[in-house]
């Protein structure tokens, strides 16, 4: 707890708003299938710390990405309680905001309407209309407000994606690799803002991502999933302050050991 | 003449950039100094329609029986007055003063050559020789007089085949798209909707004239009724199976930030299944077409449908490809009006197709 705090106070909190605390607690999921059932999560504990920023590691199709269907509320857990801030979760709630892989940017709306989206499904839109010019700025998308996503690149698709979300004040942002489509370069770059977009507003995080350097120059903590059905194998503490370099040399110690549980010893 | 048609511009360009040009110094000095403007589809469309204007005008009708064929000199000195108007607008000199717009008739400059070609040959075949025989084949110059002397009749036809559409294809698509999102959204709503949707959509709404005449108060209320109903159903097809192939992902996006079932609705699941709704459109307003002119060809007894019938009964087949003519061209517009519509609502997707 010490450790956490100390990190807490590294971030710099402007906003009013303080990360959610999620506690994950015996969950287990089944999938229906044609085939049969086909369990997807065995037994996962974890609980993200309010402002913490935790990293999933796993192997493709493990299962990483149903538990953050579970926490988001899309998806009720098959055993096990999600709680919120010690609340069940029961369904999607706009405090808990999903970005996907995928921008999934409505292609009928503008830049500036699809950012809207939250605040217009909860009838907030006409008093807080300063709130989307706001997310836009963050995230350096202010000229691009009345484009339309199939004018955008994938790197700034996914920037109005961010958009989207933190508009909405999320106090947990669910990241399901977020950054996985895009090239190297505008990655690189992206994580950086990610970085600096949890810092300035101060959400919980929770990323799933397939790249060990990602986890480890964004994250606090990574947890590392096995084979499906997923359970967690290992955790690793990221005890190095913000910005980060990504040629630090215990960023390279800990990827050499975030490997090794994913069975990767020699190829690193 | 046709060939030359269709490689009129080509062989300008190729001229231009002196690819076939033997001695290709020559064309370069010549372009140095006043770059050629001259257009020559523009040129050739201009002759084709002088020659089109000097045949009908100049050459005697053969005259079958008892009366020669009204404006036939009206015809001919309009086609003369095309051509020499083409030609005009053909020479380097308005092509430059005409600046753009003059410019934009340049793509059509095949279609310009083509149609004096085919109305000439029309001419000949009708008025000239005789070849086609009156009363199924028509001169060119006898639509005119159809159109100066029936027009009252004619125009009232359009308006009221135009008013029986409106109503019959507004409720058509207002009932198809309702129908077609509560079958796509509800589960319960498809269950009962569904198999009636598939039994009885592909029934030809036209099989059921003789039926509806019997059932409702008036041929024209049974008119309104099948033109709706043909549109209904490829409105209500589409629409529904817009809605069923939304990206899921859409709604969970919408659906963690706070989205109602009414927003998932109104602001997702509609607006994502707009092109396909398009399409529906389209399909139906061609299926009333159809529709329509059979209702009023059997029972309503007015638009262009009865027309036709009427022409038909006076064995008057001028007044019939007059009212054809009429009809195309409507049915075209209504098409295309349909699709300035959709271009204008679905600007936010690339590519559309153009009509």
């Amino acid at each position: 707890m010490v450790a956490i705090a100390e990190q807490r106070e590294q971030v710099e909190n402007h906003q009013q708003n303080i990360g959610s605390q999620i506690d994950i607690c015996q969950v287990s999921h089944v999938f229906d299938t044609p085939k049969g059932k086909l369990p997807v999560l065995n037994q996962v504990n974890l609980t993200v710390q309010a402002g913490e920023f935790v990293a999933l590691l796993g192997p493709s199709g493990c299962g990483k990405s149903t538990l953050l269907r579970l926490v988001a509320g899309l998806e009720p857990a098959t055993q096990g309680t999600l709680l919120q801030d010690d609340e069940l979760i029961v369904r999607p709630d706009p405090s808990r905001i999903v970005v996907f892989q995928d921008p999934t940017l409505f292609p009928w709306r503008t830049v500036w309407d699809n950012v809207a989206l939250g605040l217009q499904a909860r009838g907030l839109l006409r008093r807080d209309r300063h709130r989307v010019d706001d997310a836009l700025n963050r995230v350096g998308l202010g000229e691009f407000a009345q484009s339309y996503p199939h004018q955008l690149s994938g790197g700034m698709a996914q920037r109005v994606a961010f958009a989207r979300a933190l508009v909405n004040d999320p106090s947990l942002l669910i990241l399901d690799e977020p950054l996985g489509k895009l090239d190297s370069l505008t990655r690189l770059a992206m994580q950086t803002e990610l970085v600096d977009l949890w810092r300035k507003n101060g959400f919980s995080a929770l990323l799933v991502t397939h790249d060990v350097e990602e986890a480890l120059f964004l994250a606090q903590r990574v947890v590392v999933f096995s084979e499906r059905p997923a359970r967690i194998k290992a955790e690793i503490r990221v005890d190095l302050p913000y910005p980060r370099h990504r040629g630090d040399p215990r960023i390279a110690a800990l990827r050499r050991e975030a490997l090794a549980h994913l069975g990767l010893d020699d190829s690193w | 003449m046709s060939m030359l048609m269709f490689w009129g511009d080509d062989m300008n360009e190729l001229i231009a950039n002196g690819v076939l040009v033997q001695e290709s110094d020559v064309a370069q000095a010549d372009r140095a100094v006043a770059p050629s403007m001259l257009w020559h589809s523009g040129l050739l469309a201009g002759l084709a329609w002088i020659a089109f204007g000097i045949l009908t005008w100049g050459v005697p009708n053969h005259v079958v029986g008892f009366t020669d064929w009204l404006y036939t000199k009206e015809l001919g000195v309009a086609g003369v007055l095309v051509g020499a108007g083409l030609l005009l607008f053909s020479t380097s000199w308005a092509q430059r003063a005409g600046g753009t717009r003059l410019q934009e008739l340049r793509p059509y400059g095949a279609w310009l050559v083509a149609v004096p070609v085919i109305l000439g040959l029309w001419e000949y075949f009708t008025a000239k020789t005789g070849l086609l025989p009156v009363p199924f084949f028509a001169p060119p110059q006898s639509l005119i007089d159809v159109y100066i002397d029936d027009w009252q009749r004619l125009g009232g036809s359009v308006v009221n085949t135009l008013k029986l559409l409106a109503i019959g294809v507004a409720y058509g698509a207002v009932v198809g798209f309702l129908v077609g999102v509560s079958v796509g959204w509800s589960k319960s709503i498809g269950y009962w909707v569904h198999p009636v949707l598939r039994v009885l959509g592909p029934l030809p709404a036209t099989a059921l004239l003789p039926l509806t005449f019997y059932f409702f108060p008036s041929s024209y209320s049974a008119a309104i009724f099948l033109v709706a109903l043909a549109t209904g159903f490829p409105v209500a097809v589409l629409t529904w199976s817009g809605i069923a192939s939304v990206s899921k992902n859409y709604y969970d996006v919408a659906r963690t930030m706070g989205a109602s079932e009414w927003f998932l609705i109104f602001r997702v699941a509609i607006p994502a299944a707009l092109p396909q709704v398009f399409v529906g459109l389209f399909m139906g307003l061609s299926a009333s077409f159809s529709v329509l002119v059979t209702a009023e060809m059997m029972g309503v007894k007015s638009g262009l449908g009865w027309y036709l019938t009427w022409a038909q009964g006076w064995a008057s087949y001028t007044n019939m490809y007059a009212a054809l003519i009429v009809m195309a061209l409507l049915f075209s517009g209504l098409i295309s009006l349909l699709f300035l519509v959709r271009d204008y609502v679905l600007s936010w997707q690339k590519g559309t197709v153009k009509w």
